[in-house]
């Protein structure tokens, strides 16, 4: 648990923490969850788990603080208060450097190493050692077909476009087959077939490797490609935290079906409107 | 696509790994060998700029000889501060950092792995530029050009611990350039290179004395003059060796895994 509140600590009762969710089927339990950037503060007491071995969508507006909540998932985050387990251990635990891949929003790879190269590195730095040379070829032969850039291995990240520099970044977070992807809206800019295809990808990770996905986006239609849904707007999550009945994130078809909308744009924006109107109530009532 | 997947294995992360250390020097280097112009530049520059001292002193070769000899020291500082400092902010910026920072990467692997990969360069650049110096360009050294060599390298590794250390604290490219001139200058004038330390007004040579870059030119000088290793020479050595290793520690220290 990282119960390490900064700062004068919370005025009434502590939160009585609920009966904990099962590491084996759940990847991240968030309680209360709550980041400072400076003076402002990013995430709001979010409360939500996401379910093992499924692709869930954190989807909402550009600002509206994904980034951060999957900085702090990954353990990069400072200011990080609240409860925050991922597989099993509390976020940024040293063991689970090697347990989980992260993919910026912005391709982070080395512009004058080769695909290929960009990946040799990143490989010997998750399995490291002489004896693992084979094991780690392997890997990275894999991870560049995964993210289609076979006939691409050999040339330089810096000399690629955007979206090949992006899938770059995501291959190397395919490395060693980590059990929880987090990816920071990496089909942002792709063209239509090249985003089915990566989504294709998604679902295979998640049903041939049984590995579990965050995948962020702030475009609504990438919803329905998700199992499961947590739409976040302004800090605070609209739909598929735990103060909702729909624990593990709501399915697409569930909030739908609750909204009355059909598509989950329509939700979204049904959602804010819904949120806008309750805290119109409360000024006027005080 | 295969399903037969390697997992990850659960190395727990030390301190300081050798081969993760290692990894990390060969790929600075391989990112150098896809810069061919800078690798040239770091390396004839200053064999150029030795050259260019020679004939300028034509007709005083002491001076060539103490000047020289103390340039010998300073080019590894100030190319190694350089490269250094750009090279490790652009991995800030560029988000790899933080990439490895998730990973299982020490921080001592990477500074270490920076410090072996550029440490590397700097033994190619001053062995050209000593051996130009010595054999070509007629410098008179009484003892060892080994000892030169010796001298260089820790001002290199000086060098790369100065420029990973002030890359924190630049937030751009245009930023870590000016950190040279505010490092390096005062240094560089307050060193002996132009008057000797014992002739300029006692607060500055009392400055001097806690300048690394003073006692890397006096350890050129003591090879200048003497045969043998003085006991100054061991001392100016070791206050280097010493100044590097505090340094680098330091900026292991400006690593952060959590950032805001």
């Amino acid at each position: 648990m990282m119960n390490n509140a900064p700062g004068s600590p919370r005025p009434g009762p502590a939160p009585t923490p609920g009966p904990l969710p099962d590491p084996h089927t759940t990847a991240v339990h968030a309680e209360n969850l709550t980041v400072t950037r400076g003076t402002r503060t990013v995430l709001r007491g979010l409360g939500f788990t996401v379910p093992r071995g499924q692709i869930t969508g954190l989807l909402g507006p550009s600002g509206c603080g994904k980034s951060t909540l999957m900085r702090a998932l990954v353990g990069t985050q400072a200011k990080v208060t609240g409860t925050l387990d991922v597989l099993g251990h509390p976020a940024g635990h040293p063991t689970l450097r090697t347990r989980i891949g992260y993919v910026t929003q912005a391709p982070s790879v080395y512009d004058d190493l080769t695909v290929r190269q960009n990946l040799d590195y990143f490989a010997a730095i998750l399995d490291p050692g002489r004896a693992a040379a084979d094991r780690r070829e392997a890997d990275v032969t894999r991870a560049i077909a995964d993210v289609d850039l076979t006939t691409h291995a050999d040339a330089l990240a810096g000399n690629l476009s955007g979206g090949q520099r992006g899938r770059v970044s995501l291959a190397v977070a395919l490395l060693g087959a980590p059990e929880l992807l987090v990816l920071d809206e990496p089909t942002v800019g792709l063209d239509p077939v090249l985003r089915r295809d990566l989504w294709n990808l998604f679902h295979d990770i998640a049903t041939d490797r049984g590995a579990t996905l965050l995948v962020s986006s702030h475009v609504m239609d990438e919803a329905e490609r998700c199992h499961r849904l947590l739409l976040m707007r302004d800090g605070e999550l609209l739909a598929g935290g735990t103060s909702r009945p729909e624990a593990g994130g709501d399915t697409p078809d569930a909030l739908r079906t609750r909204t009355g909308a059909a598509t989950v744009e329509e939700a979204f924006l049904h959602l804010v409107d819904e949120a806008k109107a309750a805290a119109r109530t409360k000024e006027t009532t005080r | 696509m295969t399903t037969t997947t390697p997992t990850r294995t659960a190395t727990p992360p030390r301190a300081l790994s050798a081969s993760r250390t290692t990894a990390t020097a060969a790929r600075v280097l391989r990112q150098l060998t896809h810069d061919p112009r800078t690798i040239a530049l770091l390396v004839l520059i200053p064999c150029v700029m030795l050259f260019l001292l020679r004939y300028v002193f034509d007709g005083s070769p002491r001076t060539f000889d103490s000047i020289g000899a103390s340039l010998l020291g300073i080019f590894p500082l100030i190319t190694m501060f350089l490269v250094t400092s750009i090279a490790t902010l652009r991995e800030r910026t560029s988000g790899t950092l933080e990439r490895l920072l998730a990973m299982p990467l020490g921080k001592g692997d990477l500074i270490a792995g920076y410090a072996l990969a550029f440490g590397a360069l700097a033994i190619i650049q001053s062995a050209l530029a000593t051996g130009l110096a010595v054999w070509f360009l007629g410098l008179d050294v009484t003892g060892s050009p080994w000892l030169l060599l010796l001298v260089a390298l820790l001002d290199a590794l000086l060098g790369t611990a100065l420029g990973l250390f002030v890359s924190a604290f630049a937030a751009s490219e245009f930023q870590a350039v000016q950190f040279m001139p505010a490092v390096i200058f005062p240094q560089l004038l307050l060193c002996g290179l132009f008057t000797p330390r014992d002739a300029m007004h006692p607060a500055l040579e009392a400055v001097s004395d806690v300048l690394p870059m003073s006692y890397a030119v006096d350890g050129m000088n003591e090879v200048l003059r003497h045969t043998d290793m003085t006991a100054t020479f061991v001392r100016d050595v070791l206050i280097v060796a010493g100044c590097a290793l505090l340094v680098l520690t330091l900026g292991a220290a400006t690593l952060r895994r959590r950032t805001a």
